[in-house]
């Protein structure tokens, strides 16, 4: 086993230094290190997309980043999105809609449409559906997580 | 809208009511099984076979043993002397099969050892440190070639692998006896038909995959001779049930909890190996133990769906009237029987009577065991199989004929005077009322239109087909006769001070929303606010009882055990009610529940706040005679039969000519699940399970080699169904109540699943017909699709 490496990840808007094994993954500095356990594991090889957290303000999937290799990186999870009270308008959007059945694939869901909204405030059904294409969802057949983008991006062109 | 003294409540059943389970969901503020974190937590891995059939000759833990960080290694044939075989929940013969393999391997994933250590990095690096020495066996593969008498054999005791065999046919089932009927009806029906259809098909091998992989935390308390189980279970009390069992253990002495589960699709109805070794080793090394299956375990060890091949042969008259029915069905259920193996194939053969009426049915089952990971109910479980034969068949029927695959049905369809109706294999279809259904969707779908586009796709040389299905399930499940576990739901309703009410269900959910729904009924039962019910379930310390969430049961079963409950708390708070207003002479039978108030039907003036009545049931001064203090009532509902949802759906596919691939224009889906209580979640239900059954027709299949080894092993071979896959879903319904249950709901998990894989492929085959092609295999692999199109060289 190595040697604990020093990292420091702005994650949330909060600075964390730790010292970790070189091979922890992100995802279980995540979850297990910071107990933020909103961001999950469902595949270990990057096609699920249950894992995806925004990193340095791009959706990464966190089960495939080293946390040493997000080192001085800031990292937002699903807790964080929101961003103080109330809910993120993807969030509002996903609850609104019906967009999430067991709520596993829910939170990668998410951070990879506000990364998709980022990119494309307005994005067509068709648009939508390529965005999310990285991320599983075994229950929904994603067509409440359509409309639950749109509505968010709608919210989002208003505010 | 208010009332003199307050806002008028809205009824809830019916409206789109937005779910009360996803504040937290949304927020990553939900607990699932790997969010668990106990004081002195150790952590599980287990070193899995990588070949399919052998015997193990030694296993080596030396070194695993020696790591820093490493508790135990345990081997299977150690561990079986404090845990026996599995128990299984069918009446079938069946081998025994430990947790932990002890003397031989039957599938590449099969658990031979376990390390417990500190953290799971280190488990992990101590399990591939273990060193396994097997003598290699012949893998059985092919589920006809198993039977043949040279083949290896799995099982001592199981000659020519079958595990199960199953025989009935003629005019029915007699009910007196469970034998057939005269048989000789078959063979005259075939004779006299004008047309018979054949075909082979195989309704292949698929990973249920739940995005939240298996998982459990086990916790023994040796001081209190207590077991605590965390479990991505659909089952909690099942699981209690059956780790007491396996622990020694009265079912007092364990607590069973099912958190946040992240999707079941029946996977996680079985109770595994792992779960019962997580116990036991809990137990030996006196600290909780967690293990969480990754993705490449799931594909390997957590059960496997379908796997049915299908020898189908309808007989028809030239007008189309269907004779009769013959179908020889071999279920591959891999390597052993676990909780529902045996029984999962025995539901397709009971439901290829479909909608239709079938005069004379002969059905042969044969179960068969592989080198594969065991099967087990996966969406459907059972009826999508016979129903895709079935529905497959008819629509050769139609093609033979050269007749409307809706006329065809039409006029096979059970009249809707006939119901209760009772098919050949002895269910009873509650009620129905097909045609109006296959109506809609029609219209819905501009059938003519439809057909007028295909037509002139077609003159454009593109690949383009329609197809329909029209199917009918079995929900609902129960009764207790048939479910071996039992099949009523236990509920409970307890009016708190202040009025509010706290109600547990048995019916433990993975995303069928019964935080919201049960709570909607309460609110109109009541009339109380939503925000004034909490609905509990998953924990068998706080639901007394319960049977869990599988084969569409929640609402048909679980709903009604809640409305029974809550019938009689209702009762005693009318009581109570009565009880403040003797001044008034008022009897309990006079009241009823209005806008959080209790009052004389049609007299709001005389009246109790729902809390005022609560509030006196805790402190009732002077108690009424003949009754006890509080407000806390249960009820087990035991359902008299189940219940058979409908529906239609109809789709278009386009093909590519130069690569075969398969894209999915429309789908359109008319279900008839009986009442609705929130079309919202009954519409997320049907979307889900329409991607289920078209990811089956197009996408998904599990893949072993010649040597028994999985090819599938993850998502980057297994194709599930993305986005950008699947259009959007046109969806109507048509409601025809059961008479079951006092909803009158049917239940609707599956239905999706079961009819658009049918739909699909034969709006596939509709798409090759101008090749010659009258049948494809799923899934519509590209290559697959190209080579028909070749095979008639490219030109249809």
């Amino acid at each position: 086993m190595s040697d604990p490496v020093p990292i420091t990840i702005n994650v949330n808007g909060r600075e964390r230094a730790a010292a970790v094994e070189a091979r922890l993954l992100l995802v279980h500095f995540l979850r297990e290190n910071l107990n933020l356990t909103g961001t999950h594991v469902g595949c270990d090889t990057s096609q699920c997309g249950a894992c995806t957290v925004l990193l340095d303000g791009r959706s990464a999937k966190s089960c495939t980043v080293f946390a040493v290799q997000a080192d001085g990186a800031e990292v937002q999870t699903i807790e964080g999105l929101a961003g103080g009270d109330g809910l993120h308008p993807l969030q509002d959007g996903f609850w609104e809609e019906h967009g999430l059945q067991c709520g596993y694939c829910t939170p990668g869901m998410i951070m990879s449409a506000a990364n998709l909204l980022q990119d494309n405030p307005a994005p067509s059904e068709a648009e939508i559906r390529e965005g999310i294409s990285g991320n599983l969802c075994r229950c929904t057949g994603y067509q409440h997580i359509v409309n639950a983008i749109q509505h968010a991006a709608e919210r989002m062109a208003r505010a | 809208m208010t009332s003199a003294d307050g806002p008028v409540l809205p009824k809830l059943i019916g409206e789109r009511v937005k779910r009360r389970e996803d504040p937290r969901l949304i927020q990553g503020q939900a607990t699932y099984v790997d969010d668990i974190k106990l004081p002195g937590m150790l952590h599980l891995a287990f070193k899995r076979s990588d070949i399919a059939h052998g015997v193990i000759r030694a296993i080596d833990t030396s070194e695993a043993a020696a790591m820093e960080g490493v508790e135990l290694v345990i081997t299977g044939a150690e561990l079986a002397e404090r845990l026996g075989p599995m128990p299984i929940g069918t009446p079938f013969p069946a081998p025994d099969h430990y947790s932990v393999a002890t003397d031989k391997v039957r599938y590449v994933g099969e658990p031979v050892a376990v390390v417990v250590a500190a953290d799971r990095y280190v488990a992990r690096d101590a399990a591939d440190a273990i060193m396994v020495d097997y003598e290699e066996l012949p893998a059985v593969v092919d589920p006809e070639a198993a039977m043949e008498a040279g083949s290896a054999t799995l099982h001592d005791g199981f000659a020519r692998n079958i595990a199960v065999e199953s025989y009935w046919g003629g005019t029915g089932v007699n009910p007196e006896t469970a034998q057939p009927e005269d048989d000789s009806a078959v063979d005259a029906a075939f004779a006299e038909a004008d047309v018979v259809v054949s075909q082979r098909m195989l309704n292949q091998r698929l990973a249920p995959n739940a995005m939240e992989p298996r998982g459990v935390v086990a916790q023994y308390e040796a001081g209190r001779e207590y077991l605590t189980v965390w479990s991505a279970t659909q089952n909690p009390h099942i699981l209690r049930t059956l780790v007491a069992g396996m622990m020694g253990l009265g079912e007092h002495q364990v607590r069973a909890v099912a958190p946040e589960v992240g999707g079941g699709f029946g996977c996680k109805i079985n109770i595994y190996g792992e779960e019962y070794a997580a116990a036991a080793l809990s137990r030996l090394v006196g600290a909780p133990v967690k293990w969480i299956e990754d993705r490449t375990e799931a594909f390997l060890t957590t059960t496997h769906g379908r796997d049915l091949l299908g020898y189908v042969d309808l007989a028809a008259k030239r007008d189309g009237t269907i004779l009769g029915l013959k179908a020889r069905i071999i279920a591959d259920i891999g390597a052993y029987e676990v909780l529902l193996t045996a029984m999962i194939p025995t539901l397709t053969g009971l439901m290829m009577n479909g909608v239709y009426r079938i005069p004379v049915v002969r059905h042969e089952l044969t179960e068969v065991f592989t080198n594969k990971t065991p099967t087990d109910a996966y969406r459907g479980a059972g009826r999508p199989e016979g129903l895709y034969f079935l529905e497959r068949a008819v629509d050769m029927l139609a093609r033979e004929l050269d007749m409307d695959p809706a006329e065809v049905r039409r006029r096979n369809f059970i009249p809707a005077d006939e119901f209760p109706f009772a098919t050949q294999g002895g269910l009873v279809y509650d009620s129905g009322d097909y045609e109006p259904c296959l109506d809609k969707a029609l219209e819905l779908a501009d059938w003519r239109g439809l057909l007028a586009e295909r037509d002139a796709a077609r003159a454009e040389g593109r690949i383009v087909g329609v197809g329909l299905s029209f199917y009918v399930e079995v929900c609902g499940l129960g009764p207790s006769a048939v479910v071996p576990t039992g099949g009523w739901e236990h509920s409970g309703v307890t009016v708190e001070r202040g009025g509010k009410v706290t109600a547990t269900t048995g019916a433990s959910p993975h995303g069928q929303g019964n935080e919201t729904t049960f709570a909607q009924m309460l609110a109109d039962h009541f009339s109380i606010p939503l925000e004034d019910i909490t609905i509990l379930h998953g924990d068998t310390s706080v639901v007394k009882q319960g049977i869990g969430t599988f084969g569409s049961r929640s609402q048909a079963v679980g709903g009604a055990a809640l409305i029974s409950a809550a019938g009689k708390a209702g009762d005693k708070m009318k009581q109570f009610a009565a009880a403040l207003m003797t001044d008034q002479e008022v009897s309990p039978e006079d009241l009823v529940f209005e806008n959080g108030r209790i009052q004389v039907e049609g007299a709001p003036e005389v009246s109790k706040t729902f809390a005022e009545v609560a509030d006196f049931a805790y402190v009732p001064v002077p108690l009424p005679p003949g009754m006890e203090p509080g407000v806390s009532e249960e009820s087990f509902f035991e359902p008299e039969n189940n219940t058979y949802p409908f529906g239609c759906h109809i789709s278009m596919v386009e093909m590519d000519r130069d690569t075969g691939e398969t894209k999915l224009l429309k789908m359109i889906a008319v279900d008839d699940c009986g009442n609705v209580i929130n079309p919202l979640i009954v519409e997320g239900q049907v979307h889900g399970g329409l991607a289920q059954g078209i990811g089956q027709a197009m996408f998904e299949e599990v893949v072993y080699d010649e040597d028994g080894q999985p090819v599938t092993a993850s998502f980057m071979d297994y194709v599930m169904p993305r986005a950008a896959d699947l259009p959007a879903f046109t969806l109507d319904k048509t409601v025809t109540p059961t008479p079951v249950n006092p909803l009158g709901a049917k239940g609707v998990g599956e239905a999706g699943t079961i009819g658009s894989t049918p739909c699909v492929v034969n709006a596939a085959v509709d798409a090759l017909a101008p090749f010659g092609v009258s049948h494809i295999d799923m899934p519509l692999r590209p290559e697959r699709v190209w080579r028909l199109i070749q095979e008639n060289g490219g030109q249809s």
